[in-house]
């Protein structure tokens, strides 16, 4: 199976530089898949999951705050907001976040910032999410 | 040279011990520009990639005809926001002086600026001149964190957006070597000419834009400011570092000289102390003979 190229880069480092078969992204219109050789893209990314890994098998994923990808010459750049690959994930802290959020938004004072408090509940349960997936 | 042995003495211990501090101080700043250097390198593969997909987006944009979204869009005003980045703490030769000193410049060239201010050094110095600032940061450590930038560009995209501004400019300290540092402006919106116009003859016509070239640019660019910012901080931190470093490599060899030429005086005091005492026995020894 062909593969291309996947590069995650955050300001800080590189997390991922790997050969895959398959790299599936969140767009913000919604999940989209890429596969070798795509036609040259430039994409919006929302906060959600990255797969990538071989077609069939096991594929690694990673947590993605949201972010851009280019795909050009068969080589896939996602360069993201912030990016935590699934093992790296601090779960307790992704829990307390996730408390910080709720709390923030059940108690609907007029200082806070609510889009802000959404985005951070959706950061904190989406990082959630991929730990678990790792650990099964 | 009036001084008695003794005060010499004393100096000298005074000046060793000083010594030892800036010594000391010497050797830390070379551990910390270690760390930092190296993070300095690795923010480089992702700007310049931002930095390549911004072109090519543009390029496209410009290809098709299209209006830029306004974020992106030139300016004409002459109004301008500068983000002033200097050191919490001082004993660093130079490093804050060259800043402030580029500041001041910047503000004669354009008395329209708001200033965005990072580090106790140029906070205190514009407190000082009665000069108010959009917006200031202290405290932020010897390693700055993503998160910094992240709030930093927050605050100047909200004023961007709302056209507070139509120029934002980062006055920090590039990093050339470990011996020079250079006080240095970045200009980072409205986005710079050497990207809008790099060279596109390669651009790929077949580009496909999810979900339009619109939503990807007013996506990119606050990557592009926060990475700007991002890289800016880290590249200041490692020239204070060098700066404090240099500057206490500096102090280590004065005090030496120093030192050298106290233990000189305090030797010659010594000796005319021990001539004149042997001249008094001597004439005690005469004295009594004749």
């Amino acid at each position: 199976m062909a593969v291309l190229t996947c590069e995650v880069l955050t300001p800080e480092r590189t997390v991922v530089q790997a050969e895959v078969e398959y790299v599936l992204l969140p767009g913000v219109d919604g999940q989209f898949g890429v596969l070798a050789n795509h036609q040259p893209l430039m994409a919006a990314l929302d906060i959600g999951v990255v797969e990538f890994g071989p077609l069939q098998g096991k594929r690694r994923k990673l947590a993605l705050g949201g972010g851009f990808v280019e795909m050009h010459d068969n080589k896939l750049t996602v360069m993201a907001r912030t990016a935590e690959l699934a093992e790296e994930i601090d779960v307790l802290r992704a829990r307390q976040a996730k408390r910080r959020a709720e709390e923030r938004l059940q108690a609907r004072q007029a200082d806070v910032d609510v889009a802000r408090a959404q985005v951070s509940l959706q950061k904190a349960l989406l990082r959630l999410r991929v730990a678990n997936d790792a650990e099964k | 040279m009036a001084q008695t042995s003794r005060e010499i003495k004393r100096r000298i211990a005074s000046i060793t011990n000083t010594q030892q501090i800036t010594r000391a101080m010497e050797m830390v700043a070379a551990a910390k520009l270690r760390k930092v250097q190296d993070r300095v390198a690795s923010t480089r593969p992702y700007f310049q990639r931002l930095t390549s997909s911004l072109s090519t987006v543009l390029g496209a944009v410009e290809q098709a005809g299209e209006e830029l979204p306004e974020i992106a869009q030139r300016r004409d005003g002459d109004r301008h926001c500068l983000l002033v980045l200097s050191s919490d703490r001082g004993l660093a030769g130079g490093y804050n002086a060259a800043i402030t000193r580029q500041a001041e410049a910047f503000l004669q060239e354009h008395p329209e600026t708001e200033l965005v201010i990072v580090g106790r050094k140029a906070r205190d110095y514009f407190r000082r001149r009665n000069r108010t600032a959009l917006a200031e940061f202290v405290g932020f450590g010897d390693e700055p964190n993503l998160r910094q930038a992240m709030d930093i560009g927050q605050i100047i995209l909200d004023f961007y957006e709302h056209g507070m501004f139509d120029h934002f400019t980062i006055l920090y300290t590039q990093f050339v070597s470990t011996l020079t540092q250079r006080a240095a402006l970045r200009p980072v919106l409205p986005i710079p000419d050497e990207i809008t116009e790099a060279d596109r003859a390669g651009l790929d016509p077949v580009y496909i834009f999810e979900p339009s070239t619109k939503a990807v640019l007013e996506g990119l660019i606050p990557l592009y400011v926060n990475a700007a910012v991002y890289q800016s901080l880290m590249e200041a931190k490692a020239s204070e570092f060098s700066a404090r470093m240099n500057a206490m490599a500096q102090a280590t060899d004065n005090a030496d000289e120093l030192i050298k030429e106290l233990t000189q005086t305090y030797n010659r005091a010594r000796q005319a102390q021990i001539t004149k005492e042997i001249a008094e026995i001597v004439g005690g020894a005469d004295a009594l003979q004749s």
